[in-house]
């Protein structure tokens, strides 16, 4: 399976992705710069955490308007898996690939640490090697997390289960204690109706090894590599 | 011709905006007690070549609908001066 992971300029977590998607899990992965136009022929593409642009204007703000970002949503368009973490969950937003918004933490803090986030559902491609409800520690990393979206389309996300990570406080339930930034519903993370684009702001490819404090990140991407197998075998029996 | 605008950008009255909470309790601090409530924003100039004063505002609202503003949490008005 191969991982493209786009370089924006100010992405700073896109060598972890990489790193997390070749060495740790194993797979192929490339780097693609944002000023490419095409995927090469990439199986799931990664928009990482980071600073695109200096988050001049608003986070993710400029970067949804790169030449890459056509071929990203063309691939999503298709079906194909889409991560965005953290910046990459913003620039998300920022281009309508995944509905509401980000506005500044509630309590103006850049927040950095390890929080316990909650699996919602396990139907996407991101989350297929999870069980439902398993905590995950992860870190974040983030001044503007506060997810907001008008109360409707909050709605629309929960009747159609496309809340995917949820900040939860020590108990495993969401509270208020266990929400870092002020996000509504303490959602963490989301996807888009056909439920391939999956944004969150925590950093699961910064926890997939023992040695840096957590390694509960790792099951995002082997969910990747287990949905595009899951995919392969399909397309082989329907063959 | 070359003609100017103004584009104010605010958050829409449901979100809430942190920065703004911030500074309103920064100004009861220095005793600004007769202070309600602030709401941050942000401020553009554009120089741009119009036809006319129409031309410039449809150009300049444009913009700000695709760029300057995000339409989710954000609104804006565009001033052709």
């Amino acid at each position: 399976m191969k991982f493209a992971v786009i370089v924006f300029p100010g992405s700073n977590s896109d060598y972890d992705a990489f790193h997390a998607a070749s060495a740790v899990v194993g797979e192929q992965a490339s780097l693609v710069w944002h000023k490419d136009t095409s995927l090469g022929g990439a199986d799931a593409v990664i928009l990482p955490g980071g600073f695109a642009h200096g988050d001049y204007l608003r986070t993710g703000a400029i970067a949804r308007f790169s030449p890459i970002m056509a071929a990203v949503s063309a691939f999503a368009e298709r079906g194909g898996p889409v991560l965005g973490i953290c910046n990459g969950f913003q620039v998300l937003l920022e281009a309508g690939l995944l509905p509401g918004a980000m506005v500044r933490n509630r309590r103006i803090k850049f927040v950095s640490r390890i929080v316990p986030v909650r699996v919602e559902v396990t139907d996407t491609p991101f989350t297929s090697a999870c069980s439902e409800g398993q905590i995950l520690h992860l870190p974040i990393a983030h001044g503007e997390g506060n997810y907001f979206a008008e109360p409707e389309v909050v709605e629309t996300l929960e009747r159609e289960r496309r809340v995917v990570f949820r900040y939860v406080g020590v108990d495993g339930q969401p509270s208020e204690a266990g929400n870092p930034n002020g996000s509504v519903h303490n959602i963490a993370g989301i996807c888009n109706d056909a439920r391939n684009v999956v944004g969150l702001m925590p950093h699961p490819e910064r926890a997939s090894e023992p040695g840096m404090g957590s390694a509960d990140g790792r099951v995002v991407l082997e969910s990747a590599v287990r949905a595009f197998s899951e995919r392969v075998a399909a397309g082989r029996a329907s063959a | 011709m070359t003609m100017r605008a103004r584009v104010y950008v605010t958050l829409k009255p449901s979100v809430f905006d942190p920065q703004g909470r911030v500074v309103a309790d920064a100004l009861h601090t220095l005793g600004y007690g007769d202070v309600r409530d602030v709401r941050q924003g942000k401020f553009f100039e554009v120089e741009l070549e119009a036809d006319d004063r129409a031309a410039a505002e449809a150009r300049v609202a444009e913009m700000a609908g695709t760029l300057l503003a995000n339409p989710v949490i954000e609104s804006y008005r565009v001033e052709v001066l």
